[in-house]
């Protein structure tokens, strides 16, 4: 018997003991969740085209990665609480249209990046207030904020696209820092940053409750409010940057396409990572994961030559099959 | 009783063990045509156990024999049970609120003409038994536009429908009005004549005085015994009821006469403007104080006023003296005061999260450093602690507490609140779904709480628990205090006493025994 069982007493010691070791296992299983998925894909993918594993190819990997890691680093937490946001890829082109509109203001054009992290806020506040204190559906409210956010967007430039070929804060698309480009360091800080919050903090433990049993949480003193304005406040920060990321790769923005479906790929990456759709249970680096595999499938079709037709096909199959697979290991506890 | 007529129903030595608890043990029930059969018996006592056999949700262990009709049968499924003629009318009514009465008359029996469904062969055909029944509304009608009684009536009237003949009803007029309650009455009398068995669960003595013709009474799982209408008396009853003594099983160390102690919490006049009526009592210091009722007369309603967990319409709160205004939960947690909810999985614990972050769950707020971070140290010896003298049975505090068993699960839930440090503790049905064991320390722990100065409110539909641990015990009904038995107020706190104002039988506050 290990020495962890120093509770357990009497005939029901083995038992005990059976169910913790089996508790690890699970433990470990969830944790790993999806990496040898990821692996797998890029052995395969390296077997096929002999250069998907080069230096170079990897970091582009990482580059197309960076932008939907932030994205669903916010939606993370969001899905953690059991809701949902859709309007992530509309906050990012608005904030994305606020960054390049910012950096055209003489002498101050760094002013772009906290006009578009206070535009992001500031919506994912919004929808925070509505599902907070209206108490209207999440799925509701940030459906409505996709249509009108994106809306605002295009606002923002007159239906126009903006440039800035002298964008101050261009480094951030383009630049590496040590060697590393300046998306990528963005992004792992983002999942540093989420990870601390959710693990570290009483939030974090917080946003667990929250998600696994919203009644208990407010009989036993949570301010449930609190945790909700949090959450889709973060959700919009982190697609505000998302917009900052993007304005600083492209020197432009348009309200129209900018950011189009993310959304969909940052759920589809929460999801792979092993979250639970209805709340309480998931990790972000799981979220990671689940990230990594969208750009690596989508790196690796593209090397393959595979047409742009069956991409899609291709992606929506492996989300599908992948989420399945996970669901027939971790039977019994998962409930995605 | 019908005794030139041969039984319609007999069922003998029904037993049903569930994984570590016996629900029956040997029952018998013998019911005859046009007959109201009273089945009574405390919560717990295996009457709607023996009931879900009859209607086949649950299958009996092997022994017994179930005859319909002089035939022996098998009952393994719902569909076999209705095919007998066994129809339930169950307490959450079971009808599908979006669809019309006729539709759900139907349900799962729809008729049919040519591959579609035939609305109107549906209407036409349960008109006729809307009509017997007296219906006040058509076959068109939604259910969702009906009120309680009738959506009651459309399910009696899918029960005929489907040529029911035993009718089981599980409380049925715990939702209605007194008019309601006569009309339904008429129509179970009405429904006797015409021949059907009526097996009618309450626990209202003057229900089951004014329509039974025979009464069993179950107790522990048990048959105790069955009156016939001439024998029927509150005395019997309760007496049959009650049974055997538990007093040793209760642990009162504590201050008995704590009542005397100083008030650590004052009621006064509070109530939610509807369902609970304004409400006032004292608590005192070391005290442990009863709250007893029947399931619905308010008293979780009442605690969760009282903890800030549903909006108060009038009354005030005093806790030591000063004033609380608690409008959440939270208020009343920083106040002093905390609340063990009845439905621990569904309200109370996190069933996903660990043993830990359970326990920790009240206090990691008040524990953390700058800026919210945890103090994981502090964190872990919290659990440690509470694992420890609450004796949880757990392999360690990282277990997810969703694994473990209700006697656990209850004290992880009693531990998150003891780490607030509360002065008046209120403890819904502390020991639902707790195993013998588990219980006695769930005492143990009211017992020591109460002899360190804190006031204990012990909500509970188990009398002889309220009887055993309370030093003074409030009865409510139909959202009302009804009376106090026990300390001081001259009535001893005995389980008939509590019958007795729990159902109505004494109504006046120092009313007699029955």
């Amino acid at each position: 018997m290990a020495d962890q069982t120093t509770t357990a007493t009497g005939t029901g010691g083995a038992d005990r003991a059976a169910a913790a070791r089996k508790m690890r296992i699970q433990t470990i299983i969830r944790t790993v969740g999806m990496l040898p998925v990821l692996i797998i894909l890029a052995i395969a993918f390296e077997a096929m085209t002999g250069r998907f594993m080069s230096g170079q190819n990897l970091s582009i990997v990482a580059q197309q990665a960076a932008i939907n890691i932030v994205l669903a680093a916010g939606m993370t937490m969001v899905i953690l609480t059991g809701g949902i946001d859709l309007s992530v890829g509309s906050i990012l082109a608005a904030a994305a249209m606020g960054a390049v509109i910012g950096s055209l203001i003489p002498e101050a054009g760094m002013l772009g990046i906290p006009f578009a992290l206070a535009i992001g806020l500031l919506f994912g506040l919004v929808n925070g207030a509505l599902i907070a204190f209206v108490k209207l559906p999440p799925f509701i409210v940030t459906l409505g904020a996709l249509t009108a956010v994106r809306g605002v967007a295009r606002l923002l430039g007159n239906d126009t696209t903006v440039f800035n070929s002298n964008l101050p804060f261009a480094f951030i698309g383009n630049g590496t820092l040590f060697g590393v480009p300046w998306l990528v360091v963005i992004a792992f800080a983002t999942i540093l940053v989420s990870w601390f919050i959710l693990r570290r903090t009483v939030l974090g433990v917080h946003i667990y409750a929250v998600g696994g049993n919203p009644d208990a949480a407010r009989l036993s003193g949570i301010k449930v409010w609190a945790v909700l304005l949090f959450v889709y406040g973060f959700s919009g920060l982190m697609a505000g940057l998302g917009g900052v990321m993007s304005a600083a790769r492209l020197y432009a923005a348009n309200g129209l396409q900018l950011g189009q479906s993310y959304e969909l790929d940052a759920i589809a990456a929460v999801i792979l990572g092993g979250t639970s759709f209805v709340g309480g249970i998931g990790s972000i680096w799981g979220t990671l994961i689940g990230a990594l595999i969208i750009a690596v499938l989508t790196n690796g079709l593209i090397l393959t030559g595979v047409s742009d037709i069956w991409q899609y096909i291709i992606k929506g199959l492996v989300i599908i099959g992948a989420v399945a697979l996970d669901r027939y290991r971790t039977k019994g506890s998962a409930r995605t | 009783m019908q005794p030139n007529k041969a039984p319609i129903l007999e069922m003998r030595g029904i037993s049903k063990t569930f994984p570590g608890v016996r629900a029956l043990a040997g029952v018998d029930l013998t019911v005859y045509p046009g007959e109201v059969h009273a089945l009574m018996g405390e919560n717990g006592a295996g009457k709607s156990t023996l009931m879900k056999i009859l209607s086949g949700a649950y299958t009996a262990d092997p022994g017994g024999e179930i005859r319909v009709e002089g035939r022996p049968v098998t009952i393994d499924g719902p569909l076999s049970a209705k095919q007998l003629g066994v129809a339930v009318i169950y307490q959450e009514l079971a009808l599908a609120p979006n669809l019309s009465v006729a539709e759900n008359i139907y349900l799962g029996r729809e008729a049919k003409a040519g591959g579609q469904v035939d609305r109107k062969a549906m209407k036409e055909g349960c008109r006729s038994v809307l009509d017997r029944l007296g219906a006040g509304f058509g076959p068109s009608t939604l259910v969702q536009d009906l009120s309680i009684a009738e959506r009651q009536l459309v399910e009696i009237a899918r029960a005929i429908h489907a040529n029911a003949r035993i009718l089981v009803m599980d409380e049925p007029t715990t939702a209605l009005s007194s008019r309601e309650t006569d009309r339904l009455f008429d129509l179970i009398r009405q429904l006797r004549r015409e021949g059907l068995a009526i097996i009618y669960i309450s626990h209202r003595m003057a229900e089951v005085y004014e329509l039974s013709d025979r009464c069993s009474v179950l107790r522990d799982g048990s048959y105790v015994g069955t009156l016939a209408r001439s024998d029927l008396s509150a005395e019997a009853l309760v007496k049959m009821m009650v049974g055997r003594d538990l007093s040793k099983f209760y642990k009162k160390d504590h201050d008995a006469h704590g009542s005397r102690g100083p008030v650590i919490l004052k009621v006064d006049g509070v109530g939610d403007g509807g369902r609970v009526k304004p409400c006032s009592f004292e608590l005192h210091q070391g005290e442990v104080l009863g709250i007893a009722g029947l399931v619905g007369s308010g008293r979780t309603e009442l605690a969760r006023l009282i903890y800030g967990a549903e909006v108060r319409a009038s009354g005030t709160i005093t806790l030591m003296g000063k004033p609380i205004d608690p409008r959440t939960p939270q208020d009343a947690i920083n106040a002093g005061l905390v609340y063990l909810t009845e439905d621990r999985k569904g309200q109370g614990l996190f069933l996903d999260m660990s043993v830990a972050d359970n326990i920790n769950l009240g206090v990691i707020g008040r524990d953390a450093r700058l800026f919210g971070i945890l103090d994981r140290g502090k964190a872990r010896e919290r659990a440690a602690e509470g694992i420890r003298s609450l004796s949880i049975r757990v392999a360690g505090p990282q277990v997810e507490v969703g694994s473990l068993s209700g006697g656990n699960q209850q004290k992880v839930l009693l531990s998150r609140l003891l780490e607030t440090r509360p002065k008046v503790l209120i403890l819904d049905e502390p020991t639902r779904g707790v195993d013998i064991g588990a219980k006695s320390e769930i005492y143990r722990i009211i017992d020591d709480l109460a002899k360190s100065g804190v006031g204990v409110i012990v909500i509970s539909s188990e009398l002889p628990e309220v009887v055993g641990i309370a030093d003074r015990v409030l009865v409510m009904r139909e959202g009302h205090i009804a009376g106090e038995v026990g300390g001081a107020s001259g009535t001893p706190a005995t389980q008939e006493t509590i019958i007795a104002y729990a159902t109505g039988a004494a109504t006046a506050p120092r009313a007699a025994h029955p």
